[in-house]
């Protein structure tokens, strides 16, 4: 790809394709033999800290803090060790023995140490241990900041597991350990009903992306005969029909789509925001959300035998963009405003992702810096939430700037990042993603159209609903001016626990981008695990892109610019037109979903529900009412009832019976 | 000319043990002092499960290396699979023991004083006074443990359908003992008693069609003559589904599930977690080895029936557990879901279906104990402070898991087990049946038991977040009981219009005959005497560990999972 980029040196070491080994090399010994302090430095720090109870009240939340560290630190030393390797030899397994062995059935438990895992390892133990410190402060006037502390652990042990896992199954494992995390941390204000609610909500439509997971195990074990990555993705899919690899694929999109928000599973994200703040940052930044991604581009050998699937992870992507692009317009709390982004942003991901091997080193890519920035700008919302006493709405904001100048400069990188002005960290990601989506793949010119005006329009949209979150909350008038309690509001900035994690973040929203980018050093890094190869050109040229995508931002951003810095906002938000009003109510997701699933269902547990009462229960409610009369109850449950059983097994014996009968052969 | 069978006493001590055992319990009960009966009775009892456990271990090597042997003419197998599920039966038994022997700290257990009293009577208000202990529960479990360890052993028809009715009749007894809610037990006791008569009414007709089809009662026989065609197939393939309806009956799969929910919630609740337990492994057992050495000649004639019950049962289990209220209830449900689940295995019919039904088994069996021995724990508490029954309807447990986190987190981990969450045992138990079937080329059964397991998760996991995180009222545990607390606002629980028994006021009956629930209770956790606690904590520890290091157990079943033909 002949980009603006390409002008940095360094020649890319390039790898064919085919030498991409899926077979890991063993490794033993060394800076290795610690790996496994990825996960059990945080495993066992939230173990102590739920074991110990009350007693870790007082030292608690450093512990969670140093077990984060400490993983980090161990991640960096991984990370340099494999740096040191060539780069055909940095796809490791660390063998930590047998797990499973059961007949046809055999599996290891074993760690895969590769720049991509390595990559998620650096990016959740780095952001997480800065969440960890921001929450150090965040969550001080909590009584329960310990069992906090535990479960954000517990959050980055999980999706440690899940990125170092060497087969489908163990990466299940932590797949599930984070959706557990996730649960408890949503739900962990649950004495708002409303809360429970969203904690219930996340939950189920994790559990339906899970049983896509559970079932492309199931075809992958008897497709391949495994489920370690070096069994599935090392196979020859030549050999496998066509039909089976799409099934798997979508199987595996459907789990990522559960995971990641993305549509139809997105309407879990904005309700998650009960959670406290620095919640939201993990999830959106490190952990979660990110998971599909990893998932999609780790199973690259199936998408890349599987077109349709491939196509279809596109056509997902496209639309989550889109969605969440137009649903964060109208959103007025910021937080839900900074969710909606993400599943904006994750669609651009798994948009990148579904192009093929052009796009996945992309993912990856805007994936790292995405977590940087918006980890940034979630801490950011933190904090003018905690100067303004839990306030959210953004129409109770304005002229915030002056008040918390640390937010406000931080917050502004990681705005800057997000629009893709140059030379923040977004713009290096974000456009090449928009770049590959123009390049057509076999041959299709309309879906490099398609694809690429979707991601384009995406960009204005997104520098729109940014700045106007950005302008909203720290440009124009003041809007605030009493308490929930009618005492006066007095904004402040955070303490410097708040304020260094944030600081860190920003630095990284400015610079990241570039020290990546430049030279193409990430995505040569990444290419022992995605490759790298010939790419198309795109249908518009390169520069003209770039040019079209930062007129398109600078439109967005000014558009915003007029509406909400100069002009004043009102504090009740008015009637707006149709689209306004639909994505405000997220697009009419949960009525689509209540119409398409919840009642349905609910018609089918009432029927059951008669059928068991009048069949079933019919004996203990009249047990309830014995008390009328001792003669009627027996009467009532001992010939009724046992008669109504005995009648059911006959009949339903008869029609087994007759079923053997006909079907006899 | 009839001629004794060679009897070997060495292959057959497990059984001869727990039932010469049972027999000796009865005379303890005649002979014994009534003060020291109790303890003599359960340490007798546990002695004698614990050595035929060591009669098993001793013949497990022999075992492996020759496949097995035939006892008793051939009337009795013990092979690989039959020492994996005696040995089974009897670990979960003596746990399962140590839940029913544990009078908590209220100092009844779980039987009715005198059980033979009419409910109300005199007579009753008498036994109770004096303080009467039905230690004869102990004599009649070992009875009902050592059918359950012929069940799955036999090898013929007859000594198929007498180890039924030596398992079955001790359970009916045992049933009908409960303390408390005694009409409810005691009707419980009679449904269970006739349906399983008519079950085996059942089975005996289909043992009668297969004996006039093949002339034999010998499963080998049996299956040899299958193999050779004759014209009299209708009667051969209506006496084998008749046979597999009273096996079934015994499983608890639809549609012979419905005495299910019933009896688990009317027997004493120890009692019920014996029975889930362990009837399932025994009944499974003699399943697998009549599919597995019987009938794979007609599996192309029989499939259908065992597909369309597996679906049935996963399916029906798993929606209508979601709308129970009852703790007993939704477990009771949920055995029936399990049921089916374990069945995907049974069906796939090849070695690695065995070897992964023998692990689900005992993964169920322990997370089953452990649960119902929490159920046994948490009680409801009057006004005057006084522990009542068994608090089990489910917005009663709303919150114990802040009062009672280490219980409550063990019966969480049940449940997390029974929905099959990675890291626990039920997830290998799961993934092993599951991906039996689809190897054994039944991949639609597993996945339905993918749809219903994750269906199945979205209950165990409501009560979970019930216990933890339900908004509930501060409730002093040991101060006054707050007003109303029956009526705790659980909206996540109680679905509207499926409540089946909320508080209702206490009229002129007598207490034990109906709900001893006045209109306000308060949930509470009484104290195990310790044998209960130790039970919970070694199903929980088991459940974790064979989550996480299942292979040694593997391993252990995976040699033993070939039947001797």
């Amino acid at each position: 790809m002949h980009t603006l980029m390409t002008w940095a040196a360094s020649a890319p070491t390039m790898l064919p394709i085919s030498e991409i080994s899926s077979g890991a090399q063993p490794v033993r010994g060394g800076i290795y033999a610690v790996a496994p302090l990825l996960v059990g430095l945080p495993l066992a720090s939230a173990a102590i800290l739920l074991l110990a109870g009350r007693r870790s009240d007082r030292w608690g939340h450093w512990l969670g803090v140093l077990a984060s560290t400490g993983a980090f630190v161990v991640g960096l030393l991984t990370f340099l060790a494999i740096l040191g390797r060539d780069a055909s030899e940095r796809v490791l397994d660390v063998h930590l023995g047998t797990w499973i062995d059961a007949g046809a059935f055999h599996l290891d438990a074993g760690m895969r140490l590769d720049p991509l895992s390595l990559t998620f390892v650096l990016l959740v133990t780095f952001v997480g241990t800065l969440i960890h410190v921001y929450s150090v402060a965040y969550m001080d006037h909590d009584r329960d900041r310990r069992r906090f502390f535990a479960y954000l652990n517990l959050f980055v042990a999980a999706m440690l597991v899940l990125v170092l896992a060497d087969s489908y199954l163990l990466l299940f494992v932590g797949w599930e350990g984070v959706g557990l995390a996730s649960y408890l941390l949503i739900g962990f204000w649950n004495h708002r009903t409303p809360y429970a609610v969203a904690a219930k909500k996340a939950f189920v439509a994790n559990r339906i992306g899970d049983i896509g997971l559970v079932v492309a195990l199931g075809l992958m074990f008897s497709t391949f005969g495994g489920v370690d990555f070096s069994t599935v993705l090392g196979a020859d899919m030549s050999g496998v029909s066509t039909a089976t690899l799409t099934g798997i694929g979508l199987m595996l999109l459907l789990a990522a789509c559960g995971k990641s928000a993305q549509f139809p599973l997105q309407s879990w994200l904005g309700d998650a925001m009960a959670g406290p703040t620095p919640v939201s940052a993990l999830i959106h930044a490190a952990t979660m959300v990110t998971a599909g991604v990893y998932l999609i581009v780790r199973s690259s050998a199936i998408f890349d035998a599987a077109p349709t699937a491939q196509l279809v992870v596109v056509v997902v992507g496209a639309i989550t963009l889109l969605f969440g692009a137009i649903v964060g317009c109208a959103k007025d709390d910021i937080k839900k405003a900074l969710a909606a982004s993400t599943m904006s942003q994750i669609g651009y991901m798994v948009l990148a992702a579904g192009l093929g091997p052009v796009g996945y080193a992309f993912a990856i890519f805007h994936l790292v810096t995405h977590g940087f920035f918006k980890a940034g700008m979630f801490l950011g919302a933190g904090s003018v939430m905690h100067g303004m006493d839990d306030q959210v709405d953004m129409r109770r904001f304005g002229g915030l700037a002056r008040y918390m100048k640390i937010t406000y400069l931080t917050f502004m990188a990681g705005w800057l990042a997000i629009l893709g002005i140059p030379p923040f960290s977004g713009y290096w990601s974000k456009d090449k993603i928009i770049e590959a989506a123009f390049i057509p793949t076999d041959g299709h010119t309309w879906r490099a159209w398609v694809f690429g005006m979707v991601a384009l329009l995406g960009a204005g949209i997104t520098a729109f609903y940014m700045s106007r979150l950005f302008f909203m909350t720290f440009e124009g008038e003041k809007r605030w001016s009493t308490k929930a309690d009618g005492s006066a509001q007095h904004p402040h900035e955070s303490p410097a626990l708040m304020t260094w994690p944030m600081i860190i973040l920003a630095v990284g929203s400015v610079a990241l981008g570039a020290f990546l980018g430049l030279g193409n050093r990430f995505v040569d890094w990444l290419a022992p695990v995605t490759g790298s190869h010939e790419e198309g050109d795109p249908v518009l040229a390169a520069p003209v892109l770039v040019g079209l995508t930062l007129l398109v931002v600078v439109v967005g951003a000014v558009i915003a610019w007029r509406r909400y810095a100069i002009s004043t906002v009102p504090v009740t938000p008015p009637v707006g037109t149709a689209l306004t009003r639909a994505a405000r109510v997220d697009l009419y997701q949960d009525v689509v979903n209540d119409a398409l699933l919840v009642e349905p269902g609910q018609h089918l547990t009432r029927t059951l529900v008669y059928a068991d009462k009048a069949v079933v229960d019919g004996a203990a409610v009249g047990v309830g009412q014995s008390s009328v009369g001792l003669g009627r109850l027996l009467r009532k449950t001992q010939t009724g009832f046992v008669r109504s059983y005995a009648a059911t097994m006959l009949l339903g014996l008869v029609v087994l019976v007759v079923a053997v009968l006909v079907t006899q052969s | 000319m009839f001629t004794a069978p060679h009897v070997d006493w060495a292959h057959l001590a497990p059984v001869a043990i727990v039932l010469l055992a049972a027999v000796i319990g009865v005379l303890l009960e005649a002979f014994v002092p009534a003060r020291v009966r109790r303890t003599v009775q359960l340490a007798f009892t546990l002695a004698a499960l614990a050595g035929s456990l060591v009669a098993v271990a001793a013949l497990w090597h022999g075992v492996r290396t020759s496949g097995g042997v035939k006892v008793l003419g051939g009337s009795l197998v013990v092979d690989g699979p039959t020492l994996v599920l005696q040995a089974t039966i009897l670990v979960l038994a003596i746990i399962a023991i140590l839940v029913v022997a544990d009078r908590t700290e209220t100092g009844e257990d779980a039987f009715a004083p005198s059980a033979a009293s009419v409910p109300g009577s005199d007579h009753e208000a008498l036994a109770r006074r004096l303080g009467l202990q039905q230690t004869e529960v102990y004599p009649l479990l070992l009875f009902a443990t050592g059918g359950m360890l012929v069940f799955p052993a036999t090898a013929d028809l007859l000594t198929l359908f007498v180890a039924l009715e030596v398992l079955s009749l001790p359970l009916y007894l045992l049933t009908g003992m409960a303390r408390r809610r005694r009409l409810l037990s005691q009707e419980a006791s009679m449904k269970y008693f006739l349906l399983g008569a008519f079950a085996s009414a059942l089975m005996l007709f289909g043992i009668a069609l297969v004996y006039g089809y093949s002339s034999s009662l010998h499963y080998a026989d049996i299956a040899t003559k299958i193999g050779s065609p004759t014209d009299l197939d209708t009667l051969l393939l209506v006496g084998s589904v008749l046979i597999l309806a009273g096996l079934l009956f015994k499983v608890g799969a639809v549609p012979f599930h419905a005495w299910t929910p019933d009896v688990y919630q009317g027997a004493p609740t120890p009692i019920t977690g014996f029975m889930a337990a362990c009837t399932k492994v025994a009944a499974f057992g003699a399943l697998l080895r009549f599919v597995y050495t019987v009938i794979p000649g007609l599996k192309w004639d029989l499939d259908v029936v065992l597909w369309t019950v597996t679906i049935a049962t996963m399916v029906v289990g798993t929606v209508i557990a979601m709308v129970q209220t009852d703790m007993k209830r939704v477990l009771a449900y949920s055995s029936v879901a399990h049921a089916g689940f374990i069945l995907t295995g049974v069906v796939a019919l090849d070695a690695q279906g065995v070897s992964s039904v023998l692990f689900y088994l005992f993964v169920y069996g322990l997370a089953t104990i452990g649960a119902f021995g929490v159920v046994w724990l948490v009680r409801e508490r009057d006004a005057d402070g006084l522990v009542l029954g068994e608090a089990t309807h489910l917005s009663q447990w709303a919150g114990i898991g802040r009062r009672h986190p280490w219980l409550a987190a063990s019966f969480a981990l049940f449940l997390l087990s029974f929905a099959g969450i990675p890291l626990t045992a039920g997830f290998i138990g799961k993934f092993g049946v599951f991906s039996a079937a689809a190897d054994g080329g039944a991949w639609p059964l597993a996945l339905v038991g993918v749809l219903a397991s994750a269906g199945a998760a979205f209950f165990y996991v409501r009560i979970v977040v019930l216990m933890f995180f339900a908004d509930v009222p501060e409730v002093e545990e040991s101060g006054e009981p707050a007003a109303s607390t029956a009526s705790v606002s659980a909206d996540d629980a109680v679905e509207p219009g499926t409540d089946v028994e909320l508080a209702t006021p206490q009229g002129a009956a007598v207490a034990t005959l109906v709900e001893e629930r006045p209109a306000t209770t308060v949930t509470t956790v009484v104290r195990s005497e310790g044998l209960a606690a130790v039970a919970i904590g070694l199903c929980a520890v088991a459940t974790v560990v064979l989550g996480v290091f299942p292979t040694p157990v593997l391993d252990l079943v995976q040699h033993m999972s070939t039947f001797l033909p």
